[in-house]
C-alpha cells in the first residue's frame, strides 16, 4: 500500500488540454473520489496514474517513487473499468488469477487468495462459470475480484456502477465500501455522479474544465463549497443561486433580492460580508432544505416571505416546491403537511444562517 | 360536461390483423425461393462431375443420357487413387497449402495485432496499404514475379522457378494481405479495456496476444485460415507458369496438363481428379463451419 501524489500533472492531446496542472496529495490507505462533468478530465487522470496514457508534465508518485516513466504492469495497481472488460474466454476464476499467474505465483497461493477474494465478494458459487453466464451486478464484483487478488498498492475505480441499473449501483456502492473497510487499499475512484461522491470518498475532489476546483471532505464540500461550481455540482436537488446586492438599512445589512424583497441579514453573517461593495452584482446562493415552510414563532436569521409556487413534487417525505425570484427558478423543501399547490401562494422562510454569497462574475463563495 | 362531435364520415380503414406475420411468410417464401435457386446453380456442377466420375469411358461418350449413370464403375477412382503422379499432385498441393497457412498465420495475426493496437506512426496508413496490396490482381504480378525468381536464380545459383517450394515465396502475397487486414477487423472490435486489464494486470504485449486476443477472436482466426488453405489450394495461375515439371506440380495444374493430352480429354479421371480435389476444403469447412460464426466475445465487456 502507498500514498498517491501528482505534481502539476498536464496532458495535452495535440492542442487541447485535457489536464491543466493539478496538483493532488492522496494519502495511504485513503479512499479519494475523482467527480466532475464528462470531459472535465478526470478519467484522464486517473489513467496517467495508470499509466494507461503518457504525462504530458509534471510527475506521479506512487509511495514516493517517481512512476512517470514505469510502465502499467510495474507500478503494482489494479484497475477496475466501467465496462467491467472480463476476460470472456476464460472463468470467474482464471479472470481473477491471471495476473497472478503471469507473475508465476505458486498454485496454493493463487487459490487461497482468489477463493478469500471470491468469499469477500460473494461470488464463491460462480467461481467456474464464463463472464457471459454472469449478471452486470455479478460481472462487476469478478472485476474487483481480480484487482483484490492482486493486492496492489492502489485501487484504480473508472466509473465501476455507471452500466449498473439505479438499484443495483446502491447495492455495489456499499459492497465497493465494505471491501475498502477489509482491504484498507489506496484507492482512487472517478465518477460523475455526485451523490457516489459524496457517500464513498474520505476526501473528494471536484473537477471542471481539467481543473481542480475543490479538495475536500463531503461535508466541507457541500458547506463550504468554494466555487459557484462545487456548490451547484454538490448536492441535489441543486444549490439556488438568485441575484442580489448588499444595502445598508439602519445600521444592520440588508440582502436586497428584488424591489420588494430583502432580507436582514444575521449578526454573524452580517459581519462576515460586511467590508464588500455595495454596488458588486452578487449571487445569493442557499440550499432547498434552507428554503422552508414558515414557522409561527420567529428564528434568528430565519426570514419568512411570500411566494407564488410554480410547481410542486411532492416526495412522500417532504415536497420540493418551485418558484421563481428574480428570473431564476428556486427550489425550496417544505412538509407534506405544508399545504403546497401548483399555482396557489406559499408563506417560506429562508434560513439565513446556511446562506452563501457568490460574486456573479467570478463564481467565487464570498 | 363538455359535448365532443366525432366526425363519423371519414373513410373507414380496414384493420388488417397479424400483418407481420404475413410480411414475414412472404419475405420468407420469397428467400426459399431464391436459396432454392442459387442452390440449384452451384450445386449442378458437382453433381454432373459425380455422375460423370462414375462412368466409364465408354458410357462417357456413348450419346447417352448424360444426368444418368446406367452401369456405375469406381475405375476412374481406382486408377487415381493407385497413380503415384496423382498423389504426387496431391502431396504438392498439401505441402504447400499447410506450409501457407501456417506463414500466413505466423505473419498476419501479429501484424494484425501491430496494426489494430500498438498504435505507432503511420500504422494506419500501412493498415490500409496492406489492403491495397491485395487488390493487386495476380495476373499482373505472375510476369515480374517470374523475372524476380529467374534473376535471383542467376545471382545465387539458386534455381526456385519450376520447384514446388517456389510456390511457398509467391502464396503469402495473396494470403497474408486479405488474411491481416481479416484479423485487423476482428481484433479491432476487442473492447479496449480487454487489453488495458490485461497490461494492468501484468501482461506483455505478446501476452496480450497469445492469452487474450487470440483466444479471443478464434472466429476470425478460423475465417482467416479457411481463406488462406482456399487460396493455397485452388490457386491455378501462379503454379501453371511456375512449375513445369509433373513431379513438381499441385493439384489442379497436375489434373488439366496430364489428363488432357493434346485433343484427347480424359473425362472420366479429370471430373474424378476435381472432385476428389474440392474434398478437403470441404471438410474443412464441414468441421469448422461453427467456429466459423460462433462469436466468442460475449460477456466480455457489457452487452
Amino acid at each position: 500500500m502507498a500514498d498517491v501524489s501528482l505534481r502539476k500533472v498536464v496532458k495535452r492531446y495535440d492542442e487541447v488540454e485535457a489536464v491543466r496542472g493539478i496538483d493532488l496529495d492522496i494519502a495511504d490507505h485513503e479512499f479519494v473520489v475523482l467527480v466532475g462533468p464528462s470531459g472535465c478530465g478526470k478519467s484522464t487522470t486517473l489513467r496517467m496514474i495508470a499509466g494507461l496514457e503518457d504525462i504530458s508534465d509534471g510527475d506521479i508518485m506512487i509511495g514516493g517513487d517517481v512512476v512517470n516513466d514505469v510502465p502499467p504492469k510495474d507500478r503494482d495497481i489494479a484497475m477496475v473499468f466501467q465496462n467491467y472488460a472480463l476476460y470472456p474466454h476464460m472463468t470467474v476464476a482464471e479472470n481473477m488469477s491471471f495476473g497472478l499467474r503471469l507473475k508465476h505465483y505458486p498454485k496454493a497461493e493463487i487459490k487461497s487468495r482468489v477463493t478469500e477474494a471470491a468469499r469477500m465478494l460473494d461470488i464463491t458459487d460462480l467461481i467456474d462459470r464464463k463472464p457471459k453466464q454472469l449478471s452486470g451486478g455479478q460481472r462487476q464484483r469478478v472485476a474487483m475480484g481480480r484487482a483484490i487478488v492482486r493486492n496492489p498498492k492502489v485501487f484504480l475505480f473508472d466509473e465501476p456502477l455507471s452500466n449498473l441499473d439505479a438499484k443495483l449501483r446502491v447495492q455495489m456502492r456499499i459492497e465497493i465500501k465494505k471491501v475498502h473497510q477489509k482491504v484498507r487499499t489506496t484507492t482512487v475512484y472517478v465518477t460523475h455522479d455526485q451523490v457516489e461522491a459524496m457517500t464513498l470518498a474520505d476526501r473528494v475532489v471536484v473537477m471542471n474544465h481539467g481543473r481542480i476546483e475543490q479538495i475536500g471532505t463531503p461535508n466541507e464540500l457541500y458547506h463550504k463549497p468554494a466555487t459557484k461550481f462545487v456548490a451547484s455540482f454538490i448536492g441535489s436537488p441543486a444549490m439556488n443561486f438568485v441575484p442580489c446586492r448588499l444595502e445598508d438599512a439602519a445600521g444592520k445589512l440588508n440582502v436586497r433580492l428584488t424591489d420588494r424583497l430583502a432580507f436582514t441579514l444575521p449578526p454573524a453573517r452580517a459581519a462576515r460580508y460586511q467590508a464588500l461593495s455595495r454596488t458588486d452584482k452578487l449571487l445569493l446562493g442557499i440550499r432547498p432544505e434552507h428554503v422552508m415552510e414558515a414557522r409561527p414563532h420567529a428564528e434568528p436569521g430565519v426570514e419568512p416571505f411570500d411566494a407564488m409556487l410554480d410547481v410542486t413534487e411532492p416526495m412522500g417525505m417532504e415536497t420540493l416546491v418551485y418558484f421563481t425570484l428574480e428570473g431564476s427558478q428556486v427550489c425550496g423543501r417544505v412538509s407534506p403537511n405544508a399545504g403546497a399547490q401548483d399555482g396557489s401562494p406559499l408563506r417560506l422562510a429562508v434560513d439565513l444562517n446556511n446562506m452563501h454569497l457568490l460574486n456573479e462574475v467570478t463564481g467565487a463563495v464570498l | 360536461m363538455s359535448t365532443m362531435t366525432i366526425d363519423k364520415s371519414g373513410p373507414t380503414r380496414k384493420v388488417k390483423y397479424g400483418s407481420m406475420s404475413r410480411d414475414r411468410t412472404w419475405a420468407l417464401r420469397w428467400s426459399y425461393f431464391f436459396l432454392t435457386l442459387f442452390a440449384i446453380f452451384s450445386l449442378t456442377p458437382p453433381f454432373y462431375m459425380l455422375i460423370t466420375s462414375l462412368k466409364g469411358s465408354a458410357e462417357i461418350s456413348a450419346a447417352t443420357n448424360p444426368w444418368w449413370v446406367h452401369q456405375p464403375t469406381l475405375e476412374n477412382y481406382v486408377q487415381l487413387l493407385t497413380s503415384n503422379q496423382f498423389l504426387r499432385f496431391f502431396w504438392n498441393s498439401a505441402w504447400v497449402s499447410i506450409i501457407v497457412v501456417t506463414v500466413t498465420m505466423l505473419i498476419s495475426v501479429p501484424a494484425a495485432f501491430a496494426l489494430a493496437r500498438m498504435k505507432f506512426w503511420g500504422s494506419a496508413t500501412l493498415a490500409t496499404g496492406v489492403f491495397l496490396t491485395y487488390l493487386i490482381p495476380d495476373s499482373l504480378l505472375f510476369i515480374p514475379l517470374f523475372k524476380m525468381f529467374a534473376v535471383f536464380g542467376d545471382l545465387t545459383g539458386i534455381q526456385l522457378v519450376n520447384r514446388w517450394y517456389v510456390l511457398l515465396f509467391i502464396y503469402p502475397t495473396l494470403t497474408v494481405p486479405f488474411c491481416t487486414w481479416i484479423m485487423i477487423g476482428y481484433f479491432a472490435s476487442i473492447p479496449k479495456e480487454l487489453d488495458e486489464a490485461a497490461i494492468i494486470d501484468g501482461a506483455s504485449w505478446f501476452q496480450t496476444l497469445t492469452r487474450i486476443f487470440i483466444p479471443v477472436a478464434l472466429p476470425g482466426l478460423i475465417a482467416a485460415t479457411i481463406f488462406a488453405f482456399t487460396v493455397s489450394w485452388a490457386q491455378f495461375l501462379y503454379p501453371l507458369v511456375f512449375t513445369t515439371s509433373t513431379d513438381q506440380l499441385v493439384l489442379p495444374v497436375g489434373i488439366i496438363t496430364t489428363l488432357i493430352k493434346g485433343d484427347v480429354f480424359n473425362w472420366g479421371q479429370i471430373m474424378t481428379g476435381a472432385l476428389l480435389g474440392a474434398a478437403p476444403p470441404l471438410i474443412i469447412y464441414a468441421f469448422l463451419m461453427d467456429y466459423y460464426i460462433a462469436g466468442l466475445t460475449a460477456g466480455a465487456t457489457k452487452g
